[in-house]
Protein backbone atom coordinates (compact mmCIF):
# COMPACT_ATOMS: atom_id res chain seq x y z
CA UNK A 1 0.00 0.00 0.00
CA UNK A 2 3.18 2.26 0.73
CA UNK A 3 4.05 1.97 -2.60
CA UNK A 4 0.63 2.95 -4.00
CA UNK A 5 0.97 6.41 -1.38
CA UNK A 6 3.87 7.12 -2.39
CA UNK A 7 2.97 7.02 -6.29
CA UNK A 8 0.34 9.39 -5.54
CA UNK A 9 1.71 11.88 -3.53
CA UNK A 10 4.05 13.02 -6.09
CA UNK A 11 2.30 16.10 -7.95
CA UNK A 12 3.79 15.05 -11.65
CA UNK A 13 2.85 11.24 -11.12
CA UNK A 14 -0.71 12.26 -10.69
CA UNK A 15 -1.03 14.11 -13.21
CA UNK A 16 1.11 11.75 -15.63
CA UNK A 17 -1.65 9.39 -14.09
CA UNK A 18 -4.53 10.96 -15.07
CA UNK A 19 -2.93 12.44 -18.15
CA UNK A 20 -1.85 8.63 -19.35
CA UNK A 21 -5.39 7.42 -18.61
CA UNK A 22 -7.20 9.93 -20.70
CA UNK A 23 -4.94 9.59 -23.40
CA UNK A 24 -4.96 5.43 -23.35
CA UNK A 25 -9.02 6.08 -23.32
CA UNK A 26 -8.72 8.09 -25.68
CA UNK A 27 -6.83 5.68 -28.23
CA UNK A 28 -7.74 2.68 -27.53
CA UNK A 29 -11.64 4.11 -28.01
CA UNK A 30 -10.78 5.15 -31.77
CA UNK A 31 -8.42 2.05 -32.58
CA UNK A 32 -11.47 -0.31 -32.92
CA UNK A 33 -12.22 2.26 -35.83
CA UNK A 34 -8.85 2.02 -36.93
CA UNK A 35 -8.44 -1.62 -36.98
CA UNK A 36 -11.88 -2.08 -39.12
CA UNK A 37 -10.98 0.69 -41.27
CA UNK A 38 -7.65 -0.94 -41.99
CA UNK A 39 -6.04 2.94 -41.77
CA UNK A 40 -3.11 1.59 -39.47
CA UNK A 41 -0.69 2.36 -41.81
CA UNK A 42 -2.16 5.76 -42.86
CA UNK A 43 -1.97 6.61 -38.90
CA UNK A 44 1.62 5.81 -39.00
CA UNK A 45 2.29 7.63 -41.94
CA UNK A 46 0.19 10.75 -40.60
CA UNK A 47 2.37 10.51 -37.20
CA UNK A 48 5.40 10.87 -38.97
CA UNK A 49 4.09 13.96 -41.13
CA UNK A 50 3.83 15.47 -37.77
CA UNK A 51 7.72 16.48 -38.02
CA UNK A 52 7.05 19.44 -41.07
CA UNK A 53 4.75 21.06 -38.94
CA UNK A 54 7.08 20.89 -35.92
CA UNK A 55 9.58 22.36 -37.19
CA UNK A 56 7.63 25.55 -38.40
CA UNK A 57 6.24 25.39 -34.75
CA UNK A 58 9.78 25.80 -33.62
CA UNK A 59 10.67 28.59 -35.92
CA UNK A 60 7.25 30.70 -35.04
CA UNK A 61 7.48 29.87 -31.40
CA UNK A 62 11.04 28.70 -30.51
CA UNK A 63 10.30 25.63 -28.18
CA UNK A 64 8.78 22.52 -28.57
CA UNK A 65 4.84 23.84 -27.73
CA UNK A 66 1.57 22.98 -27.92
CA UNK A 67 1.24 25.27 -31.05
CA UNK A 68 3.56 23.36 -33.12
CA UNK A 69 2.21 20.41 -32.35
CA UNK A 70 -0.96 21.79 -33.73
CA UNK A 71 0.61 22.93 -36.69
CA UNK A 72 1.92 19.30 -36.93
CA UNK A 73 -1.05 17.63 -36.98
CA UNK A 74 -2.55 20.04 -40.01
CA UNK A 75 0.27 19.54 -42.01
CA UNK A 76 0.07 15.93 -41.49
CA UNK A 77 -3.86 15.68 -42.21
CA UNK A 78 -3.80 17.87 -44.80
CA UNK A 79 -0.90 17.95 -46.90
CA UNK A 80 -0.49 13.71 -45.90
CA UNK A 81 -3.69 12.47 -45.81
CA UNK A 82 -5.87 14.15 -47.61
CA UNK A 83 -3.59 14.28 -50.21
CA UNK A 84 -2.92 10.39 -50.27
CA UNK A 85 -6.35 10.38 -50.98
CA UNK A 86 -6.98 13.04 -53.44
CA UNK A 87 -3.83 11.37 -55.43
CA UNK A 88 -5.22 8.09 -55.49
CA UNK A 89 -8.71 9.10 -56.77
CA UNK A 90 -6.84 11.38 -60.07
CA UNK A 91 -4.42 8.55 -60.90
CA UNK A 92 -3.85 4.83 -60.76
CA UNK A 93 -1.96 5.07 -57.97
CA UNK A 94 -3.64 3.07 -54.60
CA UNK A 95 -3.87 4.96 -51.31
CA UNK A 96 -0.52 3.08 -49.56
CA UNK A 97 1.83 4.48 -52.74
CA UNK A 98 0.13 7.48 -52.35
CA UNK A 99 0.59 7.73 -49.08
CA UNK A 100 4.36 6.26 -49.17
CA UNK A 101 5.53 8.98 -51.20
CA UNK A 102 3.68 12.20 -49.26
CA UNK A 103 4.57 11.28 -45.93
CA UNK A 104 8.41 11.03 -46.91
CA UNK A 105 8.33 13.62 -48.96
CA UNK A 106 6.51 15.69 -45.63
CA UNK A 107 9.36 14.03 -43.46
CA UNK A 108 12.22 15.23 -45.61
CA UNK A 109 10.74 18.44 -45.46
CA UNK A 110 10.94 18.80 -42.31
CA UNK A 111 14.27 17.57 -41.58
CA UNK A 112 15.11 20.32 -43.80
CA UNK A 113 13.47 22.95 -42.14
CA UNK A 114 15.06 21.94 -38.69
CA UNK A 115 18.44 22.85 -39.83
CA UNK A 116 17.07 26.71 -39.77
CA UNK A 117 16.18 26.22 -36.20
CA UNK A 118 18.40 28.53 -34.68
CA UNK A 119 18.58 26.97 -31.18
CA UNK A 120 19.58 23.24 -31.38
CA UNK A 121 16.72 20.92 -30.28
CA UNK A 122 16.53 17.41 -28.84
CA UNK A 123 14.32 15.32 -31.11
CA UNK A 124 14.25 12.62 -28.44
CA UNK A 125 11.61 14.34 -26.60
CA UNK A 126 9.52 14.22 -29.48
CA UNK A 127 10.40 10.69 -31.09
CA UNK A 128 9.71 9.06 -27.94
CA UNK A 129 7.38 11.19 -25.27
CA UNK A 130 7.83 11.94 -21.85
CA UNK A 131 4.79 11.30 -19.94
CA UNK A 132 6.41 12.27 -16.55
CA UNK A 133 6.85 15.45 -17.89
CA UNK A 134 3.48 16.60 -18.58
CA UNK A 135 2.68 20.31 -18.35
CA UNK A 136 -1.08 21.87 -17.29
CA UNK A 137 -1.00 22.92 -21.53
CA UNK A 138 -1.02 19.30 -21.92
CA UNK A 139 -3.19 18.24 -20.03
CA UNK A 140 -5.99 20.50 -20.94
CA UNK A 141 -5.22 19.55 -24.51
CA UNK A 142 -5.84 15.52 -23.49
CA UNK A 143 -9.06 16.54 -21.77
CA UNK A 144 -10.23 18.41 -24.61
CA UNK A 145 -9.24 15.86 -27.27
CA UNK A 146 -11.08 12.94 -25.03
CA UNK A 147 -14.20 15.49 -25.08
CA UNK A 148 -14.13 15.78 -28.73
CA UNK A 149 -13.32 12.65 -30.26
CA UNK A 150 -15.42 10.00 -28.00
CA UNK A 151 -18.86 11.95 -28.02
CA UNK A 152 -17.88 13.04 -31.70
CA UNK A 153 -17.44 9.73 -33.07
CA UNK A 154 -20.04 8.15 -30.80
CA UNK A 155 -22.93 11.16 -32.22
CA UNK A 156 -22.17 9.55 -35.73
CA UNK A 157 -21.61 5.73 -34.55
CA UNK A 158 -24.69 4.26 -37.09
CA UNK A 159 -23.29 5.30 -40.23
CA UNK A 160 -19.92 4.69 -39.20
CA UNK A 161 -20.48 1.10 -38.38
CA UNK A 162 -22.06 0.78 -41.61
CA UNK A 163 -18.50 2.64 -43.30
CA UNK A 164 -16.47 0.25 -41.54
CA UNK A 165 -18.52 -3.08 -42.50
CA UNK A 166 -19.20 -1.88 -46.00
CA UNK A 167 -18.22 1.36 -47.41
CA UNK A 168 -19.76 1.13 -50.51
CA UNK A 169 -23.19 -0.34 -49.20
CA UNK A 170 -23.12 2.19 -46.96
CA UNK A 171 -22.79 5.17 -49.98
CA UNK A 172 -25.76 3.65 -50.96
CA UNK A 173 -27.80 3.91 -48.11
CA UNK A 174 -26.73 7.73 -48.24
CA UNK A 175 -24.16 7.25 -45.84
CA UNK A 176 -21.56 10.37 -46.35
CA UNK A 177 -18.57 7.91 -46.70
CA UNK A 178 -15.95 10.18 -47.61
CA UNK A 179 -16.77 12.78 -44.84
CA UNK A 180 -16.70 9.97 -42.24
CA UNK A 181 -13.39 9.38 -43.49
CA UNK A 182 -12.44 12.78 -43.01
CA UNK A 183 -13.89 12.87 -39.58
CA UNK A 184 -11.46 9.59 -38.69
CA UNK A 185 -8.61 11.29 -39.96
CA UNK A 186 -9.66 14.67 -38.29
CA UNK A 187 -10.02 12.12 -34.89
CA UNK A 188 -6.44 10.41 -35.63
CA UNK A 189 -4.24 13.84 -35.49
CA UNK A 190 -6.41 15.02 -32.55
CA UNK A 191 -5.27 11.67 -30.46
CA UNK A 192 -2.20 12.15 -31.87
CA UNK A 193 -1.81 15.54 -30.69
CA UNK A 194 -2.92 14.28 -27.36
CA UNK A 195 -0.24 11.62 -27.56
CA UNK A 196 2.96 13.14 -28.87
CA UNK A 197 3.86 14.20 -25.32
CA UNK A 198 3.18 10.71 -23.69
CA UNK A 199 4.34 8.49 -25.84
CA UNK A 200 6.44 10.34 -28.98
CA UNK A 201 5.58 10.03 -32.66
CA UNK A 202 7.34 6.48 -32.99
CA UNK A 203 5.28 4.40 -30.46
CA UNK A 204 1.77 6.15 -30.46
CA UNK A 205 1.09 3.75 -33.03
CA UNK A 206 1.22 1.39 -30.70
CA UNK A 207 -1.23 2.76 -28.58
CA UNK A 208 -3.84 3.60 -31.17
CA UNK A 209 -3.51 -0.03 -32.87
CA UNK A 210 -1.97 -2.47 -29.86
CA UNK A 211 -5.35 -2.03 -27.81
CA UNK A 212 -7.93 -2.57 -30.00
CA UNK A 213 -6.79 -5.56 -31.98
CA UNK A 214 -6.16 -7.36 -28.74
CA UNK A 215 -9.96 -6.83 -28.35
CA UNK A 216 -10.51 -7.82 -32.41
CA UNK A 217 -8.92 -11.22 -31.55
CA UNK A 218 -11.56 -11.89 -28.13
CA UNK A 219 -14.88 -10.66 -29.40
CA UNK A 220 -17.62 -11.03 -32.03
CA UNK A 221 -19.18 -8.08 -30.60
CA UNK A 222 -18.17 -4.90 -32.25
CA UNK A 223 -19.47 -2.60 -28.56
CA UNK A 224 -17.10 -4.97 -26.60
CA UNK A 225 -14.65 -4.23 -29.17
CA UNK A 226 -14.79 -0.52 -28.86
CA UNK A 227 -15.47 -0.13 -24.80
CA UNK A 228 -12.99 -2.95 -24.07
CA UNK A 229 -10.43 -1.45 -26.34
CA UNK A 230 -10.86 2.28 -24.85
CA UNK A 231 -10.63 0.17 -21.58
CA UNK A 232 -7.85 -1.91 -22.35
CA UNK A 233 -5.93 1.43 -23.62
CA UNK A 234 -6.49 3.21 -19.99
CA UNK A 235 -5.29 0.30 -18.02
CA UNK A 236 -2.20 -0.43 -20.06
CA UNK A 237 -1.19 3.23 -19.82
CA UNK A 238 -1.61 2.91 -15.76
CA UNK A 239 0.30 0.37 -15.59
CA UNK A 240 2.99 0.77 -17.95
CA UNK A 241 3.08 4.39 -15.86
CA UNK A 242 3.54 2.29 -12.45
CA UNK A 243 5.79 -0.39 -13.96
CA UNK A 244 8.10 2.65 -15.04
CA UNK A 245 8.10 4.82 -11.72
CA UNK A 246 9.14 1.13 -9.69
CA UNK A 247 11.30 0.14 -12.06
CA UNK A 248 13.34 3.74 -12.83
CA UNK A 249 15.51 2.65 -15.68
CA UNK A 250 12.35 1.76 -18.15
CA UNK A 251 10.89 4.70 -19.90
CA UNK A 252 7.41 5.45 -19.62
CA UNK A 253 6.82 5.90 -23.23
CA UNK A 254 8.02 1.87 -23.78
CA UNK A 255 6.75 1.02 -20.72
CA UNK A 256 3.05 1.32 -21.54
CA UNK A 257 3.53 0.07 -25.10
CA UNK A 258 5.35 -3.17 -23.66
CA UNK A 259 2.50 -3.67 -21.47
CA UNK A 260 -0.10 -3.32 -24.55
CA UNK A 261 1.95 -5.96 -26.59
CA UNK A 262 1.94 -8.05 -23.88
CA UNK A 263 -1.37 -8.15 -23.87
CA UNK A 264 -1.63 -8.31 -27.13
CA UNK A 265 0.18 -11.37 -27.55
CA UNK A 266 -1.08 -12.99 -24.75
CA UNK A 267 -4.40 -12.68 -26.94
CA UNK A 268 -2.89 -13.85 -30.04
CA UNK A 269 -1.39 -16.93 -28.17
CA UNK A 270 -4.58 -17.65 -25.67
CA UNK A 271 -7.25 -16.64 -27.64
CA UNK A 272 -10.54 -19.26 -26.92
CA UNK A 273 -11.47 -19.09 -30.62
CA UNK A 274 -9.18 -16.96 -32.64
CA UNK A 275 -5.96 -17.48 -31.09
CA UNK A 276 -3.48 -19.83 -31.95
CA UNK A 277 -3.81 -22.21 -28.52
CA UNK A 278 -7.82 -22.10 -29.76
CA UNK A 279 -6.72 -23.22 -33.40
CA UNK A 280 -4.42 -25.44 -32.13
CA UNK A 281 -6.56 -27.27 -29.33
CA UNK A 282 -7.92 -29.67 -32.15
CA UNK A 283 -12.14 -29.65 -32.24
CA UNK A 284 -13.53 -33.31 -32.15
CA UNK A 285 -12.87 -34.35 -35.40
CA UNK A 286 -16.67 -35.39 -36.79
CA UNK A 287 -15.53 -38.08 -39.19
CA UNK A 288 -18.14 -40.38 -38.48
CA UNK A 289 -21.05 -37.54 -38.52
CA UNK A 290 -19.70 -36.84 -42.01
CA UNK A 291 -19.71 -40.35 -42.99
CA UNK A 292 -23.20 -41.19 -42.28
CA UNK A 293 -24.60 -38.56 -44.78
CA UNK A 294 -23.22 -40.35 -47.16
CA UNK A 295 -24.66 -43.99 -45.42
CA UNK A 296 -28.05 -42.56 -45.55
CA UNK A 297 -27.47 -41.44 -49.15
CA UNK A 298 -28.46 -37.74 -48.54
CA UNK A 299 -25.69 -36.23 -49.14
CA UNK A 300 -26.93 -32.57 -50.40
CA UNK A 301 -29.23 -31.91 -47.40
CA UNK A 302 -27.94 -29.49 -44.88
CA UNK B 1 -52.04 9.73 -62.15
CA UNK B 2 -52.31 6.16 -61.89
CA UNK B 3 -48.72 4.58 -61.12
CA UNK B 4 -48.74 0.94 -62.55
CA UNK B 5 -45.47 0.16 -62.50
CA UNK B 6 -43.23 0.04 -59.47
CA UNK B 7 -40.06 0.95 -60.81
CA UNK B 8 -39.62 3.08 -64.21
CA UNK B 9 -36.08 4.04 -65.43
CA UNK B 10 -36.33 5.84 -68.53
CA UNK B 11 -33.75 7.09 -71.07
CA UNK B 12 -30.80 6.46 -68.73
CA UNK B 13 -27.31 6.64 -70.29
CA UNK B 14 -23.87 6.72 -67.50
CA UNK B 15 -20.61 6.84 -68.49
CA UNK B 16 -17.22 6.50 -67.39
CA UNK B 17 -14.62 8.92 -68.24
CA UNK B 18 -16.61 9.72 -71.09
CA UNK B 19 -17.63 6.36 -72.22
CA UNK B 20 -20.97 5.02 -72.53
CA UNK B 21 -21.27 1.84 -70.19
CA UNK B 22 -25.03 2.51 -71.22
CA UNK B 23 -27.04 4.04 -73.62
CA UNK B 24 -30.22 5.53 -72.87
CA UNK B 25 -31.99 2.50 -71.13
CA UNK B 26 -35.89 2.37 -70.47
CA UNK B 27 -37.80 -0.31 -69.37
CA UNK B 28 -40.39 -0.72 -66.36
CA UNK B 29 -41.05 -3.40 -63.76
CA UNK B 30 -43.56 -4.21 -60.77
CA UNK B 31 -43.26 -5.04 -57.49
CA UNK B 32 -43.89 -8.51 -56.50
CA UNK B 33 -41.65 -9.62 -59.68
CA UNK B 34 -38.16 -11.34 -59.89
CA UNK B 35 -36.06 -9.94 -62.94
CA UNK B 36 -33.19 -11.17 -64.45
CA UNK B 37 -30.86 -8.85 -65.83
CA UNK B 38 -28.87 -10.63 -68.41
CA UNK B 39 -26.30 -9.92 -71.17
CA UNK B 40 -22.26 -10.85 -71.71
CA UNK B 41 -19.53 -8.88 -69.65
CA UNK B 42 -19.63 -5.40 -70.31
CA UNK B 43 -22.94 -5.20 -70.79
CA UNK B 44 -24.00 -2.56 -67.92
CA UNK B 45 -25.47 -4.77 -65.58
CA UNK B 46 -23.64 -4.14 -62.52
CA UNK B 47 -23.60 -0.08 -63.78
CA UNK B 48 -27.38 -0.46 -64.09
CA UNK B 49 -27.84 -1.84 -60.51
CA UNK B 50 -24.79 0.25 -59.12
CA UNK B 51 -26.70 3.60 -60.79
CA UNK B 52 -30.43 2.70 -59.11
CA UNK B 53 -28.55 2.02 -55.87
CA UNK B 54 -27.33 5.94 -55.87
CA UNK B 55 -23.95 5.17 -56.18
CA UNK B 56 -22.81 6.44 -59.76
CA UNK B 57 -24.17 9.54 -61.66
CA UNK B 58 -25.99 9.60 -64.42
CA UNK B 59 -25.35 11.41 -67.59
CA UNK B 60 -29.46 11.79 -69.03
CA UNK B 61 -32.55 9.89 -67.99
CA UNK B 62 -34.83 9.23 -64.89
CA UNK B 63 -35.63 6.42 -62.08
CA UNK B 64 -39.16 7.00 -60.94
CA UNK B 65 -40.35 4.46 -58.18
CA UNK B 66 -44.31 4.31 -57.24
CA UNK B 67 -44.41 7.82 -59.36
CA UNK B 68 -41.45 9.44 -57.62
CA UNK B 69 -38.27 10.78 -58.69
CA UNK B 70 -35.48 8.75 -56.73
CA UNK B 71 -32.33 11.28 -57.11
CA UNK B 72 -29.49 9.45 -54.77
CA UNK B 73 -29.73 6.71 -52.31
CA UNK B 74 -33.39 6.03 -50.84
CA UNK B 75 -34.22 3.02 -48.15
CA UNK B 76 -36.70 2.20 -50.13
CA UNK B 77 -33.83 0.63 -52.62
CA UNK B 78 -31.31 -2.12 -51.24
CA UNK B 79 -28.25 -3.15 -52.86
CA UNK B 80 -26.94 -6.19 -51.62
CA UNK B 81 -23.11 -6.38 -52.32
CA UNK B 82 -21.45 -9.21 -54.11
CA UNK B 83 -20.07 -11.76 -51.09
CA UNK B 84 -16.47 -11.42 -52.49
CA UNK B 85 -16.72 -7.82 -51.18
CA UNK B 86 -17.39 -8.12 -47.66
CA UNK B 87 -15.10 -8.21 -44.81
CA UNK B 88 -16.57 -11.51 -43.18
CA UNK B 89 -14.28 -11.11 -39.84
CA UNK B 90 -16.25 -7.95 -39.44
CA UNK B 91 -17.22 -8.33 -35.02
CA UNK B 92 -20.61 -8.93 -35.55
CA UNK B 93 -23.17 -12.07 -35.72
CA UNK B 94 -26.00 -12.38 -37.86
CA UNK B 95 -28.35 -10.62 -35.84
CA UNK B 96 -26.22 -7.41 -35.58
CA UNK B 97 -25.78 -7.64 -39.21
CA UNK B 98 -29.50 -7.06 -39.13
CA UNK B 99 -29.77 -4.66 -36.94
CA UNK B 100 -27.70 -2.71 -38.96
CA UNK B 101 -30.69 -2.72 -41.66
CA UNK B 102 -32.80 -0.27 -38.72
CA UNK B 103 -30.18 2.54 -38.86
CA UNK B 104 -31.19 3.68 -41.93
CA UNK B 105 -35.12 4.24 -40.72
CA UNK B 106 -33.83 5.25 -37.43
CA UNK B 107 -31.37 7.98 -38.53
CA UNK B 108 -28.14 8.42 -36.28
CA UNK B 109 -29.69 9.19 -33.16
CA UNK B 110 -33.17 7.80 -32.32
CA UNK B 111 -33.65 5.15 -29.89
CA UNK B 112 -33.62 1.14 -30.81
CA UNK B 113 -36.57 0.46 -29.81
CA UNK B 114 -39.06 -2.76 -29.54
CA UNK B 115 -41.06 -2.50 -33.14
CA UNK B 116 -36.94 -2.51 -34.07
CA UNK B 117 -36.49 -5.90 -32.81
CA UNK B 118 -40.00 -6.71 -33.11
CA UNK B 119 -38.54 -6.13 -37.47
CA UNK B 120 -34.84 -7.90 -37.27
CA UNK B 121 -37.13 -10.99 -35.43
CA UNK B 122 -39.70 -10.91 -38.20
CA UNK B 123 -36.60 -10.63 -40.76
CA UNK B 124 -34.70 -13.62 -39.81
CA UNK B 125 -37.46 -15.25 -39.32
CA UNK B 126 -38.30 -14.58 -43.04
CA UNK B 127 -34.81 -15.67 -44.37
CA UNK B 128 -35.22 -19.11 -41.88
CA UNK B 129 -31.75 -17.48 -39.89
CA UNK B 130 -33.33 -18.23 -36.18
CA UNK B 131 -30.82 -21.05 -35.50
CA UNK B 132 -27.83 -18.84 -36.59
CA UNK B 133 -28.85 -15.63 -35.29
CA UNK B 134 -26.01 -16.03 -32.90
CA UNK B 135 -23.12 -17.00 -34.52
CA UNK B 136 -20.59 -14.78 -36.13
CA UNK B 137 -21.18 -13.94 -40.03
CA UNK B 138 -17.89 -15.90 -41.50
CA UNK B 139 -19.26 -19.06 -39.84
CA UNK B 140 -22.23 -19.28 -42.36
CA UNK B 141 -22.30 -20.66 -46.26
CA UNK B 142 -22.73 -18.60 -48.91
CA UNK B 143 -26.16 -19.68 -49.10
CA UNK B 144 -26.76 -18.33 -45.67
CA UNK B 145 -24.90 -15.60 -46.19
CA UNK B 146 -26.93 -14.72 -48.80
CA UNK B 147 -29.69 -15.02 -46.65
CA UNK B 148 -28.30 -12.96 -43.76
CA UNK B 149 -28.17 -9.80 -46.14
CA UNK B 150 -31.54 -10.29 -47.97
CA UNK B 151 -32.74 -10.38 -43.62
CA UNK B 152 -30.75 -6.99 -43.48
CA UNK B 153 -33.27 -5.48 -46.62
CA UNK B 154 -35.97 -6.71 -45.01
CA UNK B 155 -35.08 -5.06 -41.48
CA UNK B 156 -34.58 -2.02 -44.09
CA UNK B 157 -37.99 -2.16 -45.31
CA UNK B 158 -37.00 -2.16 -48.69
CA UNK B 159 -39.33 -2.61 -51.59
CA UNK B 160 -36.79 -3.12 -54.32
CA UNK B 161 -34.04 -5.34 -53.81
CA UNK B 162 -30.79 -5.00 -56.06
CA UNK B 163 -28.31 -8.35 -55.90
CA UNK B 164 -25.24 -8.82 -58.37
CA UNK B 165 -24.83 -12.28 -59.56
CA UNK B 166 -26.20 -13.62 -56.07
CA UNK B 167 -26.15 -17.28 -57.76
CA UNK B 168 -22.05 -17.01 -58.79
CA UNK B 169 -20.38 -19.63 -56.51
CA UNK B 170 -23.86 -21.32 -55.05
CA UNK B 171 -23.74 -25.14 -55.12
CA UNK B 172 -26.92 -26.54 -57.10
CA UNK B 173 -28.65 -27.16 -53.38
CA UNK B 174 -28.11 -23.77 -52.29
CA UNK B 175 -29.33 -22.33 -55.40
CA UNK B 176 -32.73 -24.10 -54.91
CA UNK B 177 -33.18 -22.65 -51.38
CA UNK B 178 -31.90 -19.35 -52.68
CA UNK B 179 -34.78 -19.63 -55.48
CA UNK B 180 -37.22 -20.53 -52.81
CA UNK B 181 -36.35 -17.64 -51.07
CA UNK B 182 -37.06 -15.64 -53.40
CA UNK B 183 -40.36 -16.63 -54.61
CA UNK B 184 -41.18 -16.13 -51.20
CA UNK B 185 -40.01 -12.39 -51.27
CA UNK B 186 -42.14 -12.30 -54.83
CA UNK B 187 -45.14 -13.00 -52.91
CA UNK B 188 -44.17 -10.58 -50.25
CA UNK B 189 -44.77 -7.62 -52.82
CA UNK B 190 -40.75 -7.70 -53.31
CA UNK B 191 -39.16 -6.01 -56.47
CA UNK B 192 -36.27 -8.31 -57.34
CA UNK B 193 -33.84 -7.01 -59.84
CA UNK B 194 -30.99 -9.52 -60.38
CA UNK B 195 -27.76 -9.49 -62.84
CA UNK B 196 -27.34 -13.28 -63.71
CA UNK B 197 -25.13 -15.03 -66.29
CA UNK B 198 -25.79 -18.72 -66.10
CA UNK B 199 -28.59 -17.95 -69.56
CA UNK B 200 -29.64 -22.31 -68.58
CA UNK B 201 -31.23 -21.24 -65.19
CA UNK B 202 -32.98 -17.77 -66.13
CA UNK B 203 -36.80 -19.48 -67.07
CA UNK B 204 -36.52 -21.26 -63.65
CA UNK B 205 -35.59 -18.47 -61.90
CA UNK B 206 -36.84 -15.28 -63.33
CA UNK B 207 -40.63 -14.29 -64.05
CA UNK B 208 -38.99 -11.16 -66.18
CA UNK B 209 -35.89 -10.60 -67.89
CA UNK B 210 -34.35 -7.55 -69.12
CA UNK B 211 -31.84 -8.19 -71.84
CA UNK B 212 -28.86 -5.71 -72.23
CA UNK B 213 -25.56 -5.02 -74.29
CA UNK B 214 -24.80 -1.52 -73.14
CA UNK B 215 -28.75 -0.83 -74.68
CA UNK B 216 -31.60 -2.10 -74.40
CA UNK B 217 -32.01 -5.54 -76.14
CA UNK B 218 -35.43 -6.46 -74.74
CA UNK B 219 -37.70 -6.16 -71.34
CA UNK B 220 -41.03 -8.13 -70.73
CA UNK B 221 -42.00 -11.51 -69.58
CA UNK B 222 -39.48 -14.76 -69.55
CA UNK B 223 -41.70 -16.40 -71.93
CA UNK B 224 -41.89 -14.09 -74.90
CA UNK B 225 -38.50 -11.69 -74.53
CA UNK B 226 -36.25 -14.65 -73.43
CA UNK B 227 -35.98 -15.72 -77.33
CA UNK B 228 -32.83 -17.31 -79.19
CA UNK B 229 -33.01 -13.99 -81.16
CA UNK B 230 -33.08 -11.86 -78.25
CA UNK B 231 -29.96 -13.42 -76.45
CA UNK B 232 -28.17 -13.82 -80.08
CA UNK B 233 -28.29 -9.88 -80.36
CA UNK B 234 -27.42 -9.46 -76.88
CA UNK B 235 -24.52 -11.65 -76.98
CA UNK B 236 -22.86 -11.24 -80.45
CA UNK B 237 -22.91 -7.33 -80.78
CA UNK B 238 -19.59 -5.85 -79.58
CA UNK B 239 -19.75 -3.64 -76.46
CA UNK B 240 -18.30 -0.06 -77.04
CA UNK B 241 -15.34 -0.37 -74.84
CA UNK B 242 -14.08 3.23 -76.30
CA UNK B 243 -11.74 4.09 -79.04
CA UNK B 244 -8.77 2.75 -80.31
CA UNK B 245 -6.83 1.19 -77.30
CA UNK B 246 -9.90 1.36 -74.54
CA UNK B 247 -9.94 -0.66 -71.74
CA UNK B 248 -13.03 -2.26 -70.98
CA UNK B 249 -14.81 -0.71 -67.99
Amino acid sequence: MNFFNDLWSHEFMRRALVGGALIGFTNGFLGTFIVLRRMSLMADALSHSMLPGLALGLLVAGGLSASGLFLGGITAAFLVALGAMLLARTSRLKEDASLAILYTVAFSAGVVLLQFVPTPVDLKHWLFGDILGIGDADLWIAYAVTLAVVPGLLLVLRPLVLTLFDPMVARSQGVKVDALHVLLIAASVLAMISSAQAVGVILMLGLLVAPAATLYLLTDNFSTMLWGGAALGTAGSVLGLVLSYRFEKIPSGAAIVLVLGVCFLAAWAFGPRYGLLGQLRKRRHFHDESLSRWEHGHGHKH
Amino acid sequence: MKHDHALKIADLTVSYRRIPALHHIGFEVSCGQCVGLLGPNGAGKTTLLKTLAGLLGRETGTIHFHGREVRGATPDIAYLPQRGQIDWDFPTTVRGLVEMGRYLRLGWWKKYRATDDAAVDAAITAMSLEPLQDRQISALSGGQQQRAFLARALAQEAHVLLLDEPFAGLDKPNQDTLRATFRTLRQAGKLLLVSHHDLATVPLIFDRVVLLNGEMIAAGPTAQVFTEENIQRAYTTRVFAGVDHGHAV
